[in-house]
């Protein structure tokens, strides 16, 4: 019995194997990349199959945005979501495997500095503040709110933020210490933002911070911080309207898509990024974060059209742009 | 005896008696504190959930809108992978375990397999993934399909089957295996005739200690390449245009139950917790499945030995 098990075993990787070539026979897109971009992308994947009839399939993964560049830049996957512009290091694996890419903006988000809501001194900070608690010499000494504030009360502070390996934390820490990557060590560290929001909703000093739409499902639990660039500015609340006029400064960040040029050919992968700009709009709104003016979908669409390759960002991560500033780099 | 020895040695009776009730509340306390807090996480988790379960949950896609998410992908997924982790483990675990029990001599190149065997089951599940990435997914070109994820969580389920199938067999009386090469039986006789059979009960048990680990396993599988958002299933044979190969689905990409709970937990909306809370729920069911089937089949086995 065991004999005949361990043929069919052997029977089957065999003809499986042969049979491998066959498989790409149906039309597939994959797309994989950050966990920040995964639900817009997962919204539109959704509404594209069944638009399509199910005769084209979509699947996406959360690798994060590095790990999805690194799987993009072998030719792995047809698009690769992303929360920062593309890096040097990244443009030279992509280019070493001959791999051209189109960069598409296709919405932004607001990264939220949330308290707790019994906490009502702290309710407006300025990016200053915000560093003095963050910055790497904060470390074991910054431990109380009084020390940020002489006017704040003398209560322990707890810090929560995501883990290392996520594109939010590397923008927060270039946009609020200068430089990315550059924290405290001494924080509650998570890469699922849940368990941010549970550290903050319970303790009454605690701060944190992590994407808006994790903000907005928990109001009731939270309170976001009005951040002012300097001192003397006024504080702005994360908010839609805030971040398409610009004033919420320097948290807000576009996030991308980047289409492999060579897939971009097969009708199945460009059917699927049309759709994506010409839906991207509504969609974004649905799952809570901010999307791009309506121009910028159509100039999407269009650099997509003429296969626009590269990036307009130098493989560096600008801080502090505003929509306004982003068209301005687009229309270059 | 006096009345006097008599009564201290009552107490000394007494005393030690006490002592074995203690330990008895002891270890029923310590066997509670295991089963208590699963019962409360299930509990827990039967409440949040119960209330997403039903056959609308079973047979859809995942979606962005919560109530209308299903994991119809994801538990497909699990028992296909499974599939292949069987077919995988089994013959060759048992296989090893034979050898090393029936055939292996016994020097230090067969002691050195023995305890690297014994050690990779200590072997963190990432470590497997990694491993399996590198071989099956690059150097076999066998991509981040189901045959992939089987055979990597095969991998790491081997050491567990073949030290049960080890153990199996040497609880088999020695006299079975006298009296079959007494009768001029060549090992291989004895290994299909006797060991084999007897064994299987053990075997069985191993199996399934093995299989409830892997289908609970992340690590791995996300390393390999699982996805997160998939709203199709595998190739079923000879279905579709152009039509299926009878062994297509083994390279179909895929999704499993815990990477569906795992992306529902970290979602912002309250909602997807409960869907996740539902997904747990099912996936213990498949577990508790998986357990009954081998208990029956167990008692099957052991019905048909007759020594």
């Amino acid at each position: 019995m065991k004999m005949t098990k361990f043929a069919a075993v052997a029977a089957m990787a065999l003809t499986g194997l042969s049979a491998s070539g066959l498989v790409q026979a149906q039309a597939l897109v994959k797309v994989d990349g950050s966990s920040t971009v995964y639900p817009i992308t997962e919204a539109v994947a959704e509404d594209f199959q069944k638009s399509k009839k199910n005769s084209v399939r979509v699947t996406v993964g959360i690798s994060g945005t590095g790990g999805g560049f690194k799987k993009f830049c072998r030719g792995e996957t047809d698009v690769s979501d992303a929360s920062r512009p593309i890096t040097k290091k990244e443009i030279e694996d992509c280019k070493a495997a001959g791999i051209e890419f189109i960069e598409l903006p296709i919405a932004y988000d607001a990264l939220t500095v949330v308290i707790n809501p019994k906490n009502d001194w702290a309710r407006k900070m300025t990016v200053a503040e915000l560093k003095a608690i963050w910055e790497p010499a904060a470390q074991g000494k910054l431990t109380s709110w009084k020390q940020v504030n002489s006017a704040w009360p003398d209560r322990p502070i707890k810090l929560y933020g995501p883990g290392a390996d996520s594109g939010t934390f590397e923008y927060f820490t270039e946009a609020i210490n200068g430089k990315a990557k550059a924290t405290r060590g001494d924080f509650t560290a998570s890469e699922d933002d849940n368990v941010l929001v549970q550290g903050v909703a319970r303790d009454v000093g605690g701060l944190g911070y992590f994407g808006f739409a994790y903000f907005v499902e928990n109001k009731d639990k939270l309170a976001a911080v009005s951040v002012a660039t300097e001192a003397g500015k006024p504080a702005v609340a994360p908010s839609l309207e805030t971040v398409i006029n610009g004033t919420y400064q320097p948290l807000a960040r576009p996030i991308f898509i980047y289409v492999n040029a060579k897939a971009a050919d097969r009708p199945e992968v460009k059917e699927f990024v049309e759709y994506y700009m010409k839906h991207g709009e509504s969609l974004t709104k649905e799952v809570k974060y901010v999307p791009l003016p309506a121009k910028a979908y159509a100039y999407n669409l269009d650099h997509f059209a003429k296969r626009g390759k590269g990036t307009k960002f130098g493989g560096e991560n600008k801080v502090g742009m505003t929509i306004e500033d982003l068209m301005k780099i687009e229309a270059k | 005896m006096n009345q006097q020895e008599l009564q201290s040695l009552r107490a000394l009776i007494a005393s030690h008696k006490r002592w074995d009730f203690l330990f008895g509340v002891l270890g029923v306390l310590a066997l509670m504190l295991g089963v208590m807090t699963f019962v409360a996480l299930f509990a827990d988790m039967t409440i949040n959930g119960i209330g997403r379960i039903n056959i609308d949950f079973l047979t859809s896609f995942p979606s962005r809108r919560a109530a209308n998410a299903g994991i119809l992908s994801a538990w497909v997924g699990s028992v296909l992978v499974m599939l292949v982790t069987a077919c995988a483990a089994v013959p060759l675990g048992v296989a090893a375990g034979v050898y090393l029990e029936e055939y292996a001599p016994k020097n230090w190149f067969t002691d050195i397999i023995e305890i690297n065997v014994t050690n990779l089951a200590g072997v963190p599940s990432i470590i497997y993934g990694l491993l399996a990435l590198g071989l099956f997914v690059y150097t076999f070109g066998l991509g981040q399909s189901i045959l992939t994820a089987g055979l990597t969580l095969a991998l790491l389920i081997l050491p567990v089957v073949i030290v049960a199938t080890r153990e199996a067999i040497r609880a088999i009386p020695q006299i079975i295996r006298e009296g079959a090469y007494a009768c001029g039986a060549t090992t291989w006789q004895v290994v299909s005739d006797h060991i084999v059979p007897y064994s299987s009960a053990g075997i069985l048990t191993g199996v399934i200690i093995g299989m409830a680990r892997a289908i609970g396993e992340t690590a791995p599988i996300i390393t390999v390449g699982a996805l997160t958002f998939i709203a199709f299933l595998p190739p079923a044979p000879f279905t579709g245009d152009p039509s299926a190969g009878l062994f297509d689905w083994l390279f179909a990409p895929f999704t499993v139950m815990p990477i569906q709970m795992f992306n529902w937990t970290s979602r912002p909306e309250r909602a997807f917790l409960d869907n996740a809370a539902a997904a747990g729920f099912i996936l213990v069911l498949m577990t508790l499945t998986m357990n009954g089937l081998a208990i029956w089949l167990r008692y099957r086995l052991r019905k048909n030995i007759k020594w």
